[in-house]
């Protein structure tokens, strides 16, 4: 028997399939290679920073900084080149040092001042994209032989389609997600966390530790995501990725995890990401459909998602009040 | 009566003196600020301006102040923005009167809060969430309107509201005076504050109280969203133009952030919408210091952060119960720390 909570991410496979039929069906060209590489590799920044959406909100958070941080690294590592003459992988390690510290200090307020994690991380957004605008209001190019070096690690496929080295960075980070999220102790503390705070401290679930951790995890990966994100366009700008936040949330939704926390599948968070990036591709194929259409399908498909895991959670409820026969009140 | 203007006057002290601040802080940098002059059949000066360029935030507050009375948030705004200020300059557009354009944005704004009211009030989906559903579509909903495009108007009765003056005042000061006037007027002095209070504080025990939470829940996401049309507008009419893209881009957060620096609680309860008006003035007035200091205005998100860290710590549920322990430590030293519902007002839940 499938279970209910297996439900939505059971939903969100089946829209994924039935999109990319429908898209099948119009362009057959779309199962070729170089589509499907090129949907890793385009949303390669937006998979990784989703991983650490997901955890943030099955803990029933929300971070709103991932955004800002993923421009600050861009520019931070464009800037650092250029002026100073250490090797990239340095500021690599620099950066994710920063942005998962950033992290955990936000994680950290979070748990520590009691307040909302919104308006915390509404904080970190804030913070994150002035310093980035502070460090360089401009493009800043990045041109040294080792991003030539990385951006030509690729593996052909046999049809042509090139799977680049962000692409498996993306799908990387999402097996270890998962792992963790499924197989350690710090993610049963999550999904702890997410199912009630009062009743995860009461099984011995380290608050503190955890929130901060889930906190400081989603900075770095949002660093990672910066660095792929530089990768990607050669370039750091303090501008660059405004509102990914608001993607990573909804592909995360879409994925089938319950925004109350507690509920909900790394992997489900994947095939949100693909889902997103299916519709873009398919305006692309299509070309006369205008690019503000893949905001409202997008919306659209939040709606649904959020109505169905509603609809699930009042199933469960009804059918526990009525095995039980007590007409407990909400 | 006086003591209900004495503790108003309590409330609102704390923003009152951080206006101060700021408002001298302008003056240090800007020695002419408060100079104002008449001209043309028009007031001008610093002062003015900052009371000017606040308008679309304080009018966001005005609705934003009562969603999160109801331990509530409204993300949608912006975007309610953008899509009110098309339809307003998409009818004026087809040949439209400038007030048929208003009403109409006003009837798309009140059409956004319904559903926003119906997602959280009957549909029970968590207020982020709900609201974000129109936040990621709303602007996409903006550009069908305006067809991708930028649609520019001369129309000027709507003009107008956004750029014109009456009795040599800016128009949007005014509005956005009596907005918030007539909505502290109902809320004051009927029961009505006092029941949006009553939802935010603890909804179950209000509607067991008798209190139509659902109704009025909806009532005040309609109003939001009715606040938001007329910011749209004035947006709107202020570059002639309703941009999909950009109009209200990140207001909503300006908007939440305004409420917070009223001093309103993000976990519901009691509410101050002068406060909130404060608190739009003070992030403006900000604003002008930054620009008048000749700082890069890059500068001017850091400030912001910071503000909210400071309001956070001040406003920290830990916080308090450690003030109200100090406080409490004279009379009895030993007095055992109680669960925190001994903290002032902010016990959530």
């Amino acid at each position: 028997m499938i279970r209910s909570t297996h439900l939505p991410l059971i939903a969100t496979l089946v829209t994924f399939v039935l999109a990319y039929a429908i898209c099948a069906s119009q362009y057959p060209a779309i199962f070729s290679t170089r589509v499907v590489a090129n949907l890793l590799t385009d949303n390669a920044f937006l998979g990784i920073v989703a991983v650490g959406m997901t955890y943030v909100i099955l803990s029933g958070g929300i971070d709103l900084s991932v955004g800002s941080v993923i421009a600050f690294s861009g520019v931070f590592i464009a800037v650092i080149l250029r002026d100073t003459s250490i090797h990239p992988l340095f500021a690599f390690g620099l950066v994710l040092a920063i942005t998962t510290a950033f992290g955990a200090a936000m994680g950290g307020a979070i748990h520590y001042l009691e307040m909302p994690p919104f308006i915390v991380t509404l904080a970190g957004m804030f913070l994150a994209r002035g310093a980035s605008y502070v460090l360089s209001t401009e493009s800043v190019p990045i041109t040294h032989e080792f991003y030539d070096f990385l951006r030509d690690i690729y593996w052909k496929a046999p049809s042509g389609g090139r799977f680049k080295l962000i692409g498996g960075i993306m799908l990387l980070t999402f097996v270890a997600g998962a792992l963790v999220a499924h197989r350690t102790k710090f993610g049963q503390n999550i999904y702890a966390l997410g199912g009630g705070e009062q009743a995860a401290k009461l099984m011995g679930v380290p608050l503190a530790a955890t929130t901060i951790k889930i906190y400081a995890v989603s900075g770095g990966l949002a660093g990672l995501a910066g660095i792929v994100f530089s990768l990607y366009t050669s370039a750091g700008y303090s501008l660059a990725t405004v509102g990914v936040e608001l993607d990573a949330i909804a592909a995360v939704v879409i994925g089938g995890t319950l925004l109350t926390g507690g509920y909900g599948f790394v992997a489900g968070t994947f095939f949100g990401v693909l889902i997103m990036g299916l519709i873009q591709t398919f305006i692309v194929f299509d070309g006369t459909l205008s690019s503000w259409w893949t905001k409202i399908v997008i919306g659209a498909l939040l709606f649904a998602f959020i109505l169905l895991q509603k609809g699930l959670f009042w199933l469960t409820k009804t059918r526990r009040k009525t095995t039980i026969g007590s007409d407990v009140q909400s | 009566m006086s003591s209900t203007t004495q503790s108003i006057y309590k409330r609102i002290l704390p923003q009152l003196i951080i206006l101060a601040a700021v408002l001298v802080l302008n003056f240090l940098v800007f020695p002419d600020f408060f100079s104002i002059e008449f001209k043309n059949g028009r007031i001008f000066g610093n002062l003015i301006d900052v009371l000017n360029r606040c308008a679309p935030t304080a009018i966001l507050c005005v609705g934003m102040t009562l969603v999160i009375a109801t331990k509530g948030i409204d993300l949608s705004v912006g975007a309610v923005m953008a899509i009110t200020g098309a339809t307003a300059a998409s009818l004026v557009v087809d040949g439209h009167g400038w007030f048929t354009a208003l009403i109409g944005a006003v009837a798309v704004g009140a059409l956004c809060g319904i559903w926003n009211g119906f997602l959280v009030a009957v549909l029970r989906i968590q207020p982020i969430v709900a609201t974000l559903v129109l936040m990621v579509a709303g602007r996409g909903i903006a550009q069908l309107i305006t067809e991708g495009t930028i649609l520019t108007f001369h129309d000027e009765g709507l003009v107008r509201l956004g750029a014109g003056t009456i009795i040599g005042i800016p128009t949007p000061i005014l509005i956005w005076i009596t907005l918030g006037a007539i909505a502290t007027f109902i809320v004051r002095k009927t029961s009505l504050g006092m029941l949006i209070e009553a939802i935010g504080i603890n909804e179950a025990s209000s509607r067991l109280a008798g209190i139509n939470s659902r109704t009025l829940l909806v009532c005040v996401y309609l109003i939001s969203g009715m606040c938001a049309a007329i910011a749209g507008v004035i947006v709107a009419a202020d570059i002639k133009g309703a941009d999909a893209n950009n109009a209200g881009l990140w207001l909503e957060l300006d908007a939440i952030l305004a409420v917070v620096i009223g001093g309103n609680s993000l976990l519901g309860g009691r509410f101050s919408i002068i406060a909130s008006l404060l608190g739009a003035m003070i992030i403006q007035s900000v604003n002008s210091v930054i620009l008048l200091s000749g700082m890069p205005p890059e500068f001017n998100l850091v400030i912001k952060a910071l503000l909210i860290l400071a309001i956070l710590v001040i406003q920290s549920p830990k916080i308090a119960h450690l003030r109200y322990m100090l406080r409490a430590t004279d009379p009895l030293p030993r007095d055992k720390p109680k669960p925190p519902s001994v903290a002032p007002q902010e016990k959530s839940q």
